[in-house]
């Protein structure tokens, strides 16, 4: 037809077969572009959506589960909160600044789409080592890039995690996750639902930049990736600051029936959800779109990705006062078409119609078939376990120094996470972010997790893990965990090893969020996160991001030791599980058992924290898990300005354990807390009702950090060298090439 | 006294200062655009942080030449009190209500952070009940705030009594460890001559209420009562 025939179409053969059945004729060059970014991989979940459907989405305080563009759970007093979380991997690969930026501007769309306002932003980051140029300009860069856009849009960054493993090297994981506050009565759902609606695109112009992203995100990367450098967006957070506030005036008029973000897949994915959702169709002349460059094609505009667009659906008559807002704020827009009944979509060109196909044609991929193969262990040769440390006290300090345990201050003090005045605990004062709603006694808890080396060794328990880890993190700032949201990395699903690997943690996740009685209520998968030359996929890492409920925040909770003398008390039970450890990574140790995960502990020791905040018990709460139990400790020291003295003796453990596993083991279901030590017999005895194992190990003392077997010491630090050498860590890597 | 809050495309702490004055302190306020923004309507106005105009070309620079600017300036001859925050504070100077200039903190990056304020003079509108020397508790969060200025203003500063708040250490002295973009002198907040323009860069509103403080303070207010009073 034209030029644009020389397009690489990553549609099988089959694929095109099967259009052409649905669509009872040939589908034109323009369409066929259409097919190809819908039924890509990241648009159409063609591999995973069968499986996802394992996943519990029911819930007392669920208000829209999977498939809008975030999920929405309702907080009580009417008060919503809407959250989602989305890769960003691809782009930020190949460009890390701009890649990272426009992750951020697309998910703050999804927030805005659902009629509420985005209060907080998270990031869920991996990089290879930082002994690698490569991975600290990406490192940097990300950062930037986040924080360049989201402190511009003036949403808070408020919580989030970094991992550091070679796995990462070239494909690094970029997640980022926004929430926001809403009421239920003005929820939105980005549907077009009423025939005769004006069909109105907001915001940026339309330019060629992202034209089939969706369709990069769906391959590996190889040497040619970085020619697909073009087909990254470039964010303006100026104009989306603007969009956000026009969106939300423009919502208040009550004349908008939809709101739907442009990302991925651009106009096309925009509409043909929106139609298909709402059983509706639409027609629309590409003419009168507002272009940035000229002489572009129907193909372009269809299939631009270009930031900072919004697609409104208005009623006729609410028409005139909507645009009087978008000129207020000094938005363009163009006025594309209207929605009709006819479930096609339907586009003009100098008049003629050049598409014209049914919405869900395009919303309904067949599913792709995959294999899912257990990877065969190489070799079953058993090796004794490394020898205990000789200097406890320095193999502490070199865990301290590890870019996985190593404050991340580098990172979030480049993060506004004050705007908004809601954030009440602040990145690094506890396990999760916590966002109180203005005017309320209440707060929400917030926290993205993952331990990629855990899920690598054993996805099912991995996962698991992430998702009790992540309701642990919730629990210690004195919150209910109500929901979570999650975003799925993994390599090519076309390999078998990888599908299983996918498979099992699906299966991992949903044992144990049914096991807790939180529902998922959105989620996002990234496939392909493979380097083609070394042909080396991601360890498999799915973000979990967790949100709680806090219903009065006087119980909010953080992790520093607040006074001398307080007793530490210790809940659930340490396990000989190393595997994957820090410890182990640090000691270059590649064996050993990574932590089982298991309903009923988490169950037992999440309860027991919970009712011990809410009786008001306890004076800081901390999960334990990377690092283990000695790092936890230092943790909550360094936080409090204080010293702490423990009987490693007294821990609550399996039976087997020896020394580096009572320090070291990353085992589930564990929490450290601080009490007043005339409340210690109470906290012990609410952990014995509710079946977790506890036990006073010690109590805080003013200024070192001694642990002691009985009567002997086995590590002895100064609090204040400790914090020095755990400030300092990543600062310090990041000098030099 | 009725308070205006300017708003600017691309303002975001606009509505924070808003809940603070209504909400906390019960002053009437208004958030008002900045092209309808009139002086005779208001006894004081703020103009708060956040990216006017995306920070493009310079921060404050395009907000600088807003019409808002030209009623600012009326009022601020009128005697009327004008904090500019931040955001607002670099307005404040690219209008040249404030002399200096702020340029990009020493470390390149954005720094979002609870600092130490040495409060140096309390003969201004808005400093007027604090004694001197007090020490507040109150976040900042910009990326060009590094206050700098020739030999000759720093000396008119001085001499006039015109730099009201500076950075500290815990100690409440005057270091480069205190000191977080540094800051010639380690300014972090002057006035005008006539002492009722005032600019910043802490971010008061968000030290205004004991639950967002990590020292469960709320430094933030002994400024911003200033509204409350006529």
């Amino acid at each position: 037809m034209d030029e644009r025939s020389t397009i690489k179409l990553n549609l099988t053969q089959k694929e095109i077969k099967e259009a052409q059945i649905r669509l009872g004729r040939e589908p034109n060059e323009t369409e066929l572009g259409m097919i190809d970014v819908m039924w890509s991989e990241h648009c159409s979940y063609k591999s995973s959506r069968k499986l996802l459907q394992k996943l519990p989405k029911e819930g007392k305080k669920v208000v829209v589960g999977p498939g809008y563009d975030s999920g929405v759970v309702d907080i009580g007093d009417g008060d919503i909160v809407a959250f989602k979380v989305e890769s960003h991997n691809h782009p930020s690969a190949i460009e890390p600044y701009n890649g990272a930026a426009t992750g951020i501007g697309g998910i703050i769309r999804d927030i805005l789409c659902m009629n509420c306002r985005p209060v907080g932003l998270l990031d869920s980051l991996r990089f290879g080592n930082l002994q690698s140029s490569h991975s600290k300009w990406l490192f940097q860069n990300v950062v930037k890039g986040i924080a360049d856009y989201g402190n511009c849009t003036g949403i808070p960054t408020i919580a989030g995690e970094v991992e550091f493993d070679e796995s990462f090297e070239t494909n690094c994981l970029v997640n980022v996750g926004c929430l926001g506050f809403g009421k239920l009565k003005d929820l939105k759902l980005g549907r077009m639902d009423n025939p005769g609606d004006i069909i109105i695109l907001v915001g940026g112009s339309t330019g060629r930049d992202g034209i089939h992203g969706v369709t990069f995100a769906s391959r590996v990367i190889g040497e040619e990736s970085e020619l697909d450098r073009p087909a990254v967006q470039i964010g303006d957070p100026f104009v989306k600051k603007l969009a956000i506030e026009a969106t939300l005036e423009a919502l208040r008029t009550g004349k908008v029936t939809a709101v739907k973000d442009l990302g991925g897949g651009g106009l096309t994915c925009a509409l043909s959800e929106m139609s298909s959702k709402g059983n509706s169709g639409l027609e629309i002349d590409l003419n009168v779109i507002h272009v940035r460059e000229g002489k572009m094609t129907p193909y372009e505009i269809l299939l631009s990705e270009s930031q900072e667009r919004l697609l409104f659906t208005v009623i006729p008559e609410g028409q005139r006062k909507v645009l009087e807002i978008f000129e207020r704020w000094g938005l363009s827009y163009s006025i594309i078409g209207k929605v009709t009944h006819t479930g096609n979509l339907v586009a003009k060109y100098n008049g003629r119609i050049i598409v014209n196909i049914p919405a869900k044609l395009l919303t309904n991929s067949p599913l792709a078939v995959r294999v899912a193969k257990k990877p065969k262990i190489k070799s079953k040769k058993s090796i004794s376990r490394p020898a205990i440390p000789s200097n406890i006290s320095k193999t502490i300090f070199h865990l301290l120094q590890t870019a996985n345990i190593a404050s991340k201050d580098i990172i979030y003090r480049q993060y506004d996470h004050e705007v908004g005045v809601r954030t009440v605990l602040k990145p690094g004062d506890s396990d999760a972010a916590v966002l109180r709603l203005i005017g309320k006694n209440k707060a929400v808890a917030i926290k993205a997790d993952c331990n990629s080396v855990h899920c690598f060794l054993d996805p099912y328990n991995g996962h698991a893990s992430a998702v009790a880890e992540a309701a642990r993190n919730v629990v210690a700032t004195g919150a209910e965990p109500i929901a979570i949201t999650d975003c799925c990395n993994f390599g090519n699903p076309e390999n078998p090893n990888v599908y299983w690997q996918f498979r099992q943690a699906i299966n991992g996740m949903s044992y144990m969020l049914k096991g807790l009685k939180i529902p998922c209520v959105g989620g996002n998968v990234s496939f392909y996160n493979e380097d083609e030359t070394t042909g080396n996929a991601v360890k498999p890492s799915t973000t979990i991001v967790m949100l709680g409920l806090i219903e009065d925040l006087k119980l909010i909770t953080n992790i520093a030791l607040k006074r001398t003398g307080q007793s530490i008390i210790m809940i659930g039970k340490t396990y000989s599980e190393l595997g994957g450890s820090q410890y182990y990574r640090l000691i270059d140790f590649p064996k050993g058992k990574p932590p089982n995960a298991v309903v009923s502990r988490e169950n037992a020791s999440i309860r027991s924290i919970i009712e011990a905040i809410r009786n008001g018990y306890l004076t800081a709460a901390h999960d334990c898990s990377r690092g283990g139990i000695s790092i936890t400790l230092a943790e909550m020291a360094i936080k409090g300005n204080l010293g702490l003295k423990i009987d490693a003796k007294l821990i609550p453990r399996n039976i087997k354990v020896r020394i580096d596993d009572l320090l070291f083991s990353e085992s589930n279901a564990r929490f450290i807390v601080t009490t007043p030590k005339p409340l210690a017999r109470k906290v012990l005895r609410l952990a014995r009702k509710k079946g977790a194992p506890a036990a006073i190990i010690g109590e805080v003392s003013s200024d070192n950090y001694e642990i002691t077997w009985g009567k002997k010491r086995i590590a002895w630090n100064s609090i204040d060298q400790m914090r020095e050498t755990w400030e300092r860590a990543i600062p310090e890597a990041m000098v030099g090439p | 006294m009725k308070t205006a809050i300017i708003q600017f495309p691309g303002s975001n702490c606009d509505l924070d200062i808003f809940h603070v004055l209504k909400d906390v302190l019960q002053i009437e306020t208004d958030l008002v655009w900045h092209t309808n923004f009139k002086s005779e309507d208001y006894d004081g106005a703020i103009l708060p942080g956040g990216f006017s105009y995306g920070d493009y070309l310079r921060a404050g620079i395009i907000a600088a030449h807003s019409p808002a600017i030209d009623q600012v300036e009326i009022m601020a001859q009128e005697g009327k009190p004008i904090i500019g925050i931040c955001n607002g504070f670099q307005i404040l100077i690219e209008s040249e209500l404030l002399p200096g200039a702020l340029l990009s903190n020493q470390t390149r990056t954005f720094i979002c952070k609870w600092v130490n304020i040495k409060v140096e003079t309390n003969n201004t509108d808005f400093t007027r009940n604090i004694s001197e020397g007090t020490i507040l508790k109150i976040p900042i969060a910009h990326a060009e705030g590094r206050y700098t200025i020739d030999p000759k203003g720093l000396k008119d500063l001085r001499e006039n009594d015109q730099i009201v708040l500076r950075y500290v250490d815990e100690n409440g002295n005057l270091t480069k460890i205190g000191n977080p973009n540094g800051s010639m002198d380690s300014i972090a907040g002057i006035c005008n001559n006539d002492r009722n323009v005032f600019g910043l860069m802490p971010h008061p509103e968000r030290a205004s209420e004991k639950i967002l403080s990590p020292f469960s303070s709320s430094d933030g207010l002994k400024i911003l009562n200033r509204f409350v009073h006529t």
